[in-house]
């Protein structure tokens, strides 16, 4: 096995051309950024224009641990008025 | 502690919450998990050969750009699954050499011969209408990045069987010689197809454990029954016959009566003796070993780009 | 305007387009690595998409008015042309590609490099082409610059990868352009057809965009670290005379409708 020619493994954040944020979307293996970029155009925009791409080394992404979810949530969590669900609005209300 | 671990685990398994990369899960979870992902994947690069076989010979230009365009996605398939793999802890390369030392499987329908453009057809028609059966439940699958990578897929997924079955019905209102190809390929592809599904449920012990888990969420039988109760129908639009003399409704069943299995057949291609197992995999083993300089060269040229001080 | 000319011009860039395009869908399965099979599925299917509009074109403007002496489709008298009939009833000799797009894919490193050749030649050529005062032209010209400008950063990025990469990419880069220089010269030649149709306004003049192509080829080839061959330029397959290459690819094509004359698939 080639070990020491293995290809990093980047992941993909697309941004469509009517969205608001960049979105993950997978990750796939590529030589350098160059590559990257075009291999996530290739294949998760399947060419769609005026898509904004961001590709990162996998092993530069830094994820909070789930563990800690309860420090880092449940005080929000308290906070109920901030969930949608909180507000009773009528049913004919759409899109919000 | 395990045990603990293991309630909450399951209790959100059973909330339909998904699992996600970071959260923790039984061993034999993550280990289940990654056999399943990657054969997957395996499957869809393999099952990319038997297509593209006949991407040269398509016969019009429409046709042509639609195989080559569905071979591509087949391809994009497996990249969505391997990504969703390598979340689980095993990396591409370490799954490309299980698939090449035959450790891996992949589904054992790739190991039939395409031969002929009929065969085009019959793969999309009944190929793909097993694997989108089987892959719908799954984007309700308990881990989020399988799952994510299950709805990408059957979004592409549709125009692939509605593709093979057009491939079918232009066949069957032609030449006689096409609507003889269009039943010969039918006569050729439907036991396996059905056979995609796996054993019967009797025989499959690992079922009750994935359904728990939801990684699996109808059983083996059931999809079968599902399958061949909607191509019984659909083949009568193409005036074609499905080889199964067995075949009628049923109806106090509500479903259609099928005939039996040849299970020796399923377990022979299974383990390697198939019309095609040994050249499915030395294309692989060779397209692969074909690309190491091309791999290593990129490699190389990174390195330098970052000794030279420019940015990619 | 000779109406022959514009059929035959619009027939070569056609051909261009359909063959290098099946030269390309010949990797699907078997590239490098997964996501680079994708990438070049991606430009096959440009290619072939660019050539069924052109055939389109073609197929029109044969049917709008009577097919000259030694019309181009065999044994479908009396129906109108179709695009199929333009790519899969025509032998080699009636095929106006030229030569560079025919030849065998050999490894990657050929691959890309017979991309990288023809990509410059068709972004420069469709930068010009968008101003023909052929309409059908012209927009066909404006939609495939976006989609060659594209192949052409690809291809450029993957002959300076392997080019400046380890010893052998390099030997192996060495060796495609060996091969396929001599076929650019002929890009540049124009045929009968494009030196009536370029003073109306309608073809590009490619001589004129030889330069252009030489100093973008030669930028990319010396980052590459890549030396151009001497040789002499083969030419031929905008006349209809190929090299061995084409004869194979259209009997594989072109097999089904051979078979089975008439008929719809």
């Amino acid at each position: 096995m080639e070990k020491q020619h293995n290809w990093p493994l980047w992941e993909i954040f697309i941004r469509s051309k009517q969205g608001l944020d960049h979105k993950h979307v997978g990750s796939l293996h590529a030589a350098d950024a160059a590559m990257a970029i075009e291999n996530a155009r290739d294949v998760y925009t399947r060419r769609m224009e005026g898509v904004s791409i961001w590709v990162v080394e996998s092993k530069y992404i830094h994820a909070s641990n789930p563990d800690d979810a309860g420090a880092f949530y449940d005080p929000a969590n308290d906070k109920v008025y901030r969930h949608p669900t909180f507000y009773d609005l009528p049913d004919e209300l759409k899109h919000m | 502690m395990d045990s603990a671990s293991e309630k909450l685990f399951q209790d959100k398994v059973d909330q339909d919450i998904r699992i996600e990369p970071k959260d923790w899960m039984p061993e034999a979870y993550r280990k289940t998990l990654i056999r399943q992902i990657s054969q997957h994947a395996h499957s869809e690069i393999v099952g990319m050969l038997p297509e593209a076989n006949w991407i040269t010979r398509a016969p019009s230009l429409r046709r042509k750009a639609t195989l080559i365009a569905k071979v591509q996605d087949e391809a994009g398939h497996g990249l969505y699954l391997y990504s969703a793999a390598e979340t689980l802890g095993i990396t591409r390369e370490e799954m490309i050499g299980q698939l090449h030392s035959g450790k891996a499987k992949y589904s054992s329908i790739f190991n039939y011969p395409t031969l002929t453009w009929a065969d085009m057809g019959a793969i999309g028609w009944l190929v793909d209408g097993a694997a989108i059966m089987n892959q719908v439940p799954l984007c309700r699958a308990s881990y989020g990045p399988y799952a994510r990578a299950m709805v990408r897929i059957c979004k592409e997924e549709s125009f692939h069987q509605r593709q093979g079955f057009e491939i079918l019905l232009v066949l069957s209102r032609g030449s006689e010689a096409q609507r003889r190809m269009c039943q010969d390929a039918i006569d050729r592809w439907w036991w396996p197809s059905v056979m995609m599904f796996g054993p019967n449920d009797d025989a499959s012990p690992h079922t009750a454990q994935s359904m728990q888990w939801k990684i699996k969420r109808f059983t083996n039988d059931e999809l079968r029954q599902k399958f061949i109760d909607v191509c019984a129908e659909q083949v009568k639009l193409l005036g074609m016959r499905i080889p199964d003399p067995d075949l009628r409704w049923n109806e106090e069943r509500q479903h259609y009566d099928f005939g039996s299995i040849n299970w020796e057949e399923f377990w022979n291609v299974v383990n390697g003796n198939g019309p095609c197992n040994r050249q499915r995999l030395a294309a692989r083993v060779q397209a692969h070993a074909d690309g190491a300089w091309v791999r290593e060269a990129a490699v190389a040229h990174a390195e330098k780009k970052i000794q030279y001080g420019k940015t990619a | 305007m000779n109406a022959r000319h514009l059929i035959n011009y619009t027939l070569h860039l056609a051909d261009n387009a359909l063959v290098l395009g099946h030269r390309n869908s010949e990797w699907t399965g078997h590239g490098p690595i997964l996501e680079q099979d994708i990438a070049l599925s991606n430009i096959a299917l440009d290619l072939i998409g660019q050539a069924r509009y052109l055939y389109q074109y073609a197929a029109r403007l044969m049917n709008a008015g009577p097919a000259g002496p030694g019309g181009p489709v065999a044994g479908v008298a009396g129906t109108p042309v179709t695009e199929d009939q333009l790519g899969y009833l025509r032998d080699s000799w009636d095929f106006r590609n030229c030569l560079l797009v025919e030849q065998a894919n050999g490894d990657w490193g050929t691959t890309v490099m017979r991309q990288m050749l023809f990509s410059a030649w068709q972004y420069y050529f469709y930068r010009e082409l968008q101003g023909s005062r052929d309409g059908e032209l012209s927009a066909i010209a404006e939609k495939s610059l976006k989609e060659v400008t594209y192949h052409l950063r690809w291809s450029g990025e993957w002959v300076i990868r392997l080019g400046d990469g380890t010893e052998e990419s390099h030997a192996r880069m060495e060796k495609a352009l060996d091969q396929l220089w001599i076929y650019t010269g002929e890009l540049f030649l124009p045929a009968d057809y494009e030196q009536s149709l370029a003073p109306l306004g309608i073809a590009v003049d490619v001589a004129q965009m030889q330069p252009l192509w030489a100093a973008r080829v030669q930028e990319i080839l010396k980052e590459a670290t890549l030396v151009i061959p001497p040789s002499v330029a083969q030419k031929g397959g905008k006349q209809g005379r190929h090299t061995e290459q084409l004869g194979y690819l259209l009997a594989e094509m072109q097999f089904l409708q051979r078979a089975y004359p008439g008929c719809e698939w």
